[in-house]
């Protein structure tokens, strides 16, 4: 580990204004990936500044009758809300598929956005990867790739991003609030991440200093019918090979009115699925529908040879997900 | 850097705390406190779990400077005097505890679900252990060890 200076943020500004001045410093959120990667020198700023305490933790209604949450809430805080429970649960459940307990205390809605691949050799520093060190190459290629991408990738990175929480963010059409050097901007969530191309880098939009604020979540009235499901390699405790999050809306006939439908595990960043969204409206939501709609979805999919497995799973998960929200047995 | 915080109801005071060290290492190694275990010290195994402000934690993961101010209570701080806490007596009676490195995290948070849901299943039980791994891989123990410490409150 490199020396690095430490410093707790006290406002906004200040904080914002610390990192963008200076290239070597970070923000830090609940320190479980950015503490993790300092230990194992895969980050290396020379200045911390501890923005977890800064007072943008609440959780409350926004402006257009959604949800607004703080960016330093805590994972476990935001998947016991209220409001979120009933009027979001694909987000509680998504969030408490992640992690354990003890980090999820710790953890922020900031820091799980912006946390960073799990790629074995991104975490390794005496391998050569792309993302950590641009133009030494991209170990997976010829490595282990159980955990990677499908759709989206480039030659220069076939990573995939971990989160779960922001795959349900996704989904539900969330807006990112942040504050940079220049004053405050809004980018919807599906926008926040981007595809490795050949930057693979640079896993966001986001301009250096750029502190999040906020994730705001728009009224959504079906969303109280939504769900994730995340498929690991053991029940607990373990990253998404595949996972979905979904929001169903169907009338007493069984024909779906409106989907939200969005795969983590897939690519580089969390997928919204609006091709299967477009097969899935206007007829019933059946497994051949359900399996249907993956397929569409997939059509493009460039699995490695180590994943293939995920066509068939994420097809297996977004049916059982659907069918957990469907009115049995009217869509049957 | 000095660090202040309060541990197990005492107020402690850290100096030459260097910034790259985490709350556990200040924990076991400043502040004489060698309960809560550092085994992988990536958030992975749990056996650092202490309470952070009332929480349980992986405290390897928390950078010295976070923990200004706080209140930890670690396993040393479960016992009242030499009596046992209920969760510690049931680990020692259901023989949970092998080469017992996991043991102190799995203690504090066994402790923890205790308080929250104080007659869990057995699916209510993994799933909050979930984040503490024994090698040992005692695991029927220590289900029985928190059932019978559910039991026992
Ligand atoms: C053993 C283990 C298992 C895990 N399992 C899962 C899992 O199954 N699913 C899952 O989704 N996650 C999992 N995680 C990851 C965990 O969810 C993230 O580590 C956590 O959400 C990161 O949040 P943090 O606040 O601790 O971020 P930090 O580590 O503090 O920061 C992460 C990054 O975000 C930046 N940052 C933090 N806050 C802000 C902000 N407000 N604005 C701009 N930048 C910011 C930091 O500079 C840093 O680059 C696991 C982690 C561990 C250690
Ligand atoms: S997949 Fe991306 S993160 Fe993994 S080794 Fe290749 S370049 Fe690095
Ligand atoms: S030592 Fe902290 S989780 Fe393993
Ligand atoms: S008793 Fe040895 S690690 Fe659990």
């Amino acid at each position: 580990m490199i020396p690095f200076e430490y410093r707790r943020a006290d406002d906004v500004s200040a904080a914002v204004d610390t990192v963008a001045r200076n290239p070597t410093a970070s923000f830090l959120g609940g320190g479980t990936n950015l503490v993790d990667h300092l230990k194992l020198g895969v980050a290396t700023p020379e200045h911390l500044v501890d923005v977890s305490r800064l007072p943008l933790d609440d959780i409350e209604p926004g402006p257009d009758g959604g949800l607004r949450i703080g960016a330093t809430a805590r994972n476990s805080d935001t998947a016991a809300d209220p409001d979120v429970r009933s009027r979001y649960p694909v987000l509680a459940e998504a969030l408490l598929s992640g992690a354990s307990g003890q980090l999820r205390n710790l953890a922020t809605v900031g820091g799980n956005l912006l946390q960073r691949t799990r790629c074995a050799y991104f975490q390794d520093v005496t391998t050569p990867c792309n993302k950590r060190e641009p133009g030494t190459g991209c170990s997976a290629l010829e490595g282990y790739q159980r955990y990677h991408a499908i759709l989206g990738a480039s030659r220069h990175c076939v990573a995939t991003h971990p989160s779960d929480m922001a795959v349900a963010m996704v989904a539900l059409d969330a807006t990112v609030h942040v504050q940079g050097p220049n004053g405050s901007r809004s980018l919807p969530a599906e926008e926040l991440h981007r595809l490795p191309g050949d930057e693979p880098e640079r896993d966001t939009v986001l301009e250096h200093g750029e502190l999040i604020t906020a994730v705001e979540l728009p009224p959504l009235p079906f969303a109280a019918n939504s769900a994730y499901r995340k498929v690991r390699d053991r029940a607990s405790y373990a990253f998404a090979l595949v996972s979905v999050a979904a929001a169903l809306d169907v009338d007493d006939a069984g024909t779906v009115r409106d989907v939200r439908i969005a795969f983590g595990g897939l690519a580089h960043k969390p997928w919204r699925a609006h091709r299967a969204e477009a097969a899935l409206r206007g007829g019933p939501a059946t497994d051949d529908r359900a399996a249907r709609a993956a397929e569409a979805e997939l059509e493009n999919a460039e699995p490695l040879a180590g994943n293939a497995f995920k066509i068939p799973m994420a097809r297996g998960a977004l049916t059982a997900t659907l069918r957990r929200l469907s009115p049995l047995p009217t869509t049957r | 850097m000095r660090v202040n915080l309060t541990v197990n109801g005492e107020r402690r005071r850290a100096d030459d705390v260097w910034e790259g060290e985490s709350l556990l290492y200040v924990l076991r190694e400043r502040l004489g406190l060698p309960g809560s275990k550092n085994a992988c010290e990536q958030g992975e195994c749990g056996s650092c779990t202490v309470y952070l402000d009332d929480v349980p934690a992986c405290a390897c993961l928390v950078a010295a400077g976070q923990a200004e101010g706080r209140e930890v209570r670690t396993v040393e701080g479960l016992a009242d005097g030499d009596a046992l806490d209920p969760v510690q007596q049931s680990f020692v009676d259901a023989g949970a505890v092998q080469c017992g490195f996991c043991t102190p995290g799995l203690v504090v948070a066994a402790h923890d679900l205790l308080r929250r849901e104080p007659d869990p299943s057995d699916e209510e039980i993994r799933e909050a252990l979930a984040g503490n791994l024994c090698r040992c891989t005692g695991y029927e123990k220590i289900l029985d060890a928190v059932h019978s410490a559910a039991g026992a409150r």
